[in-house]
């Protein structure tokens, strides 16, 4: 039953999941959310993860929930259904392609859609802030803020705009700080 | 032969999937190099083609060029193949991962350096999602509903599913109304 679970949602987020990478962190935030199969936290150290090995995030992220619930069963699962809307789907598209990208239809669509996927990504993003910078569950704000990683996220953002460097560097420079800091 | 060329697709997508960092983006430069470059399966103009679609369909970027490309070479069999090339390297690492972490994680050190890694995790996406912002949102259109969205998700917890149908339906049906005018 929890294969079948977890089939189903993961092609839930196969299916809607557009535009590939983070978009699917909303979906994934949700599942979170409403199962408790991983906890938020868990979810950012899964993206660091996947930002330092190889794959795509979505796919990492079906393994390690797949396993974490019912095992490598889990994982493949998980897995399967994330592929196979994209299986179909696109398999079908290949069959008329050319009409698919001038229909004026699917563009308007898409020109909505876009501006929606970066909304839902910036809200995840926002949560993720919170969950980086704050400890706990603390109902005062200030008591609950993490002045260490604070600091570390003041000198991370404008270092991520300005040097443009692999994920795995900014990673890398975290990690050792949060080590040496105590964080 | 068949299985041979099969062999071909997985071995080459399995190349691809181990050299990619991260995914969708990042994935072009192998992508290039693999099926343009070694195996002339396709040119620059069609790799392009096929990656401009994979963003615009559902699913994983990855997984949709895997598709496509696929396809192309050995019809469904070749996308079967492709998908599971692209995806295995991916599964073992994270599966060794999942295995491992679970033990370590309550180290202090560990649970210290994976603090770190969350706000630049943080900082990642912020610069991620303001790259996707800058090509997304180009009018108040699109500003809208970029705003919208976003109070949805965080403040009202609906599901990234409505959220995503309802603007591709508003964006068909403003287009619509401004090809009247």
């Amino acid at each position: 039953m929890i294969y079948l679970l977890l089939f189903l949602e993961f092609l839930k987020i196969g299916l809607f999941a557009i535009g590939g990478g983070l978009s699917t962190l909303p979906f994934l935030y949700q599942l979170s959310g409403k199962y408790g199969w991983f906890s938020t936290s868990e979810l950012t150290n899964m993206i660091a993860i996947s930002e330092s090995t190889p794959g795509p995030l979505g796919a990492n992220m079906a393994t390690y929930v797949g396993y974490h619930t019912a095992g490598i069963g889990g994982s493949f699962f998980a897995n399967l259904g994330l592929v196979l809307p994209s299986l179909i789907i696109v398999i079908i598209i290949c069959q008329f392609l050319s009409r698919f990208n001038e229909n004026t239809k699917v563009q308007n669509a898409f020109n909505g859609l876009r501006p929606a996927v970066v909304g839902l990504i910036t809200a995840v993003a926002i949560s993720l802030i919170r969950i980086a910078i704050f400890t706990g569950s603390n109902s005062d704000l200030l008591g609950a803020l993490d002045i260490k990683a604070l600091v570390l996220f003041a000198i991370m953002l404008p270092m991520i705009f300005i040097f443009k460097r692999h994920p795995v560097f900014y990673i890398a420079i975290a990690a050792v700080f949060g080590i040496i800091c105590k964080l | 032969m068949q299985l041979r060329q099969l062999l071909e697709i997985i071995w080459t997508f399995m190349k691809i999937g181990t050299l990619t960092f991260g995914g969708g983006y990042s994935m072009l430069p192998m992508l290039h190099r693999e099926t343009v470059e070694n195996q002339h399966w396709l040119d620059e103009n069609k790799l392009a083609d096929y990656f401009a679609l994979s963003q615009c369909l559902p699913g994983l970027i990855a997984v949709n060029m895997a598709v496509l490309i696929g396809y192309q070479q050995k019809k469904t069999a070749g996308a079967v193949a492709a998908i599971f090339g692209v995806i295995f390297p991916s599964f073992v690492v994270i599966l060794i991962i999942a295995m491992l972490l679970s033990n370590y994680i309550h180290i202090a050190a560990v649970a210290s350096a994976f603090a770190g890694i969350r706000v630049a995790v943080a900082s990642l996406v912020i610069y991620s999602v303001y790259g996707m912002f800058k090509k997304g949102v180009k009018d108040w259109f699109t500003f809208a509903i970029f705003v919208v969205a976003l109070l949805l998700m965080l403040l009202f917890d609906v599901s990234p599913i409505l959220v995503i149908i309802g603007a591709a339906v508003v964006g068909i049906l403003i287009g619509q109304k401004r090809a009247y005018r």
